[in-house]
């Protein structure tokens, strides 16, 4: 073949795209939305919850639709769980904001409005991260925080199969 | 690269019978500088003269012996005391004496044989060149010229596609297609990706081609990789069902030839990486082996073919073939 010659570019030969797969609804539908931070306790015993409401169409998710509440404690036995079963990378959260739990400061804290808004910013792109994660998606813990009401800490670890 | 020893009184100059004709072709330098040598082909003479001149006219120079080497070589850059000759002829041109005037000295080394083509890498540097040398009791005065050597194949009679359907469980489906398994340097690299499950949230797809130079034997072996191109293909989320073509023209390109375990001791391939990236910026990526040529009409016995892998076979190390697998 020699240089002068003009290679062939064409398109190789494709088949049409289905016009129900090309309009229909995306099979990677997934949105976790957390609001409705809510300070619930007395004295030492106060901490705050979010609520977490999770929409899909995966088909590795047993639920399309579930909504649970969770705190910060939760989000962290979460990460730690992934951490140590699963192989990927775990996004870092917001901050603990230890300093902010010492007594004598001039605002309220860890309740300040302000904080719990930026927390609450923080974890939903945690969330959201790990939750679209191939590999996080296998690991039962994953399931657990996002669709069962409690967390069993107690629980087997494992993995999730269709 | 001539020695300039203290009071030089000589100098030697290497000169081809056929400079005024001979290609010239650019080669990269170690430095990474682009400069042009003579284009020598396997089997060709190299032919020309040494002229010696006399600084000092009236002034006798006594030698012990004047020769010219043609030599192609491979140098480790790490280990540089060693120099691997694989091609090595030399010509007697003056018996020890000594002159009292310049001297013109024609040689002739027939029909020489260059097996590999000439390579100037990361780690490693393949070279030919003459050596004209004028042995002195103290320091000898040598002078070296390179030459660029090109290898040549013809177009390979059976140059399958590469089909292929990767993916990751129940997430991602792909099948991809490249137009051959065999491209030459000025190619163009015709192909398709099709989407048959898209569960991820792709952001874009990309592909890249790597060279990986291998050097050393053994437990010594050195693999470094370098992206030479990234061309994006695709920019937004896919659906099922959907083709993306790849349409990648290589002229635009600095690449080599593939080149397979040279004299033992260094080889380059060329990879096609085809990277996903999602909205959380991970990367999914599957890379294939491919094979680079310099194509000319002349008949020249072409290297193995890579065979078309069939569906599900497990992947080939050789080839450089990995199973489809995601970055964390």
């Amino acid at each position: 073949m020699s240089e002068a010659a003009v290679a062939d570019t064409r398109r190789l030969n494709a088949k049409p795209q289905d016009l129900t797969d090309a309009y229909g609804p995306p099979s990677n539908f997934l949105e976790i939305d957390i609001f409705n931070p809510q300070t619930v306790g007395m004295g030492r015993a106060r901490y705050t919850s979010y609520e977490l409401r999770m929409r899909t169409n995966l088909p590795i998710f047993k639920l399309k639709e579930s909504c649970v509440r969770r705190r910060y404690s939760d989000f962290e036995w979460l990460k730690n769980e992934l951490e140590r079963d699963s192989k990927i990378v775990v996004p870092p959260l917001p901050g603990k904001a230890l300093k902010r739990q010492l007594p004598f400061r001039g605002d309220e804290g860890i309740f300040e409005e302000s904080f719990i808004e930026e927390r609450r910013q923080g974890l939903e792109q945690f969330i959201n991260k790990i939750a679209g994660h191939p590999l996080a998606q296998n690991e039962r813990c994953l399931h657990m925080f996002l669709q069962e009401e409690t967390i069993d800490r107690n629980y087997v670890p494992g993995k999730v199969h269709q | 690269m001539s020695f300039f020893g203290f009071g030089q009184s000589a100098e030697v100059e290497l000169v081809l019978s056929d400079a005024e004709s001979r290609r010239r072709v650019e080669h990269k330098t170690e430095e990474g500088k682009k400069e042009k040598y003579f284009l020598f082909y396997d089997g060709e003479t190299v032919s020309g003269r040494v002229i010696l001149t006399l600084k000092h006219p009236n002034r006798r120079l006594e030698h012990q012996g004047i020769k010219v080497e043609f030599i192609g070589q491979i140098e480790l850059y790490y280990d540089r005391g060693n120099h691997h000759e694989f091609v090595s002829l030399v010509k007697d041109l003056a018996r020890p004496g000594e002159f009292t005037q310049s001297q013109i000295f024609d040689f002739e080394f027939t029909h020489v044989e260059k097996p590999y083509e000439s390579y100037t890498g990361q780690n490693v540097k393949l070279r030919y060149f003459l050596r004209a040398t004028v042995s002195r009791r103290l320091n000898d005065v040598v002078k070296e010229m390179d030459i660029v050597v090109h290898t040549l194949s013809t177009y390979p009679e059976l140059n399958s596609s590469i089909k292929m359907e990767v993916g990751i469980e129940d997430c991602l489906h792909i099948e991809f297609e490249y137009n051959k398994s065999k491209y030459h340097l000025k190619d163009v690299i015709v192909g398709k990706i099709y989407f048959l499950l898209v569960r991820i949230k792709i952001k874009h797809m990309e592909i890249d081609i790597i060279k990986r130079e291998t050097t050393g034997t053994g437990p010594n072996v050195y693999h470094e990789n370098d992206t030479i191109a990234k061309y994006e293909i695709m920019d937004g989320a896919p659906v099922r069902g959907e083709s993306i073509p790849i349409r990648l023209f290589l002229a635009g390109y600095e690449l080599t030839p593939t080149m397979r375990d040279i004299n033992k001791k260094f080889s380059v391939r060329y990879y096609l990486n085809l990277v996903l990236i999602d909205e959380e910026e991970r990367r999914y990526f599957k890379q294939q082996c491919f094979a680079l040529l310099s194509l000319m009409q002349l008949p020249v016995a072409m290297g193995r073919i890579c065979p078309r892998r069939p569906l599900g076979s497990p992947p080939c190390p050789d080839h450089g073939e990995e199973t489809f697998r995601k970055a964390a």
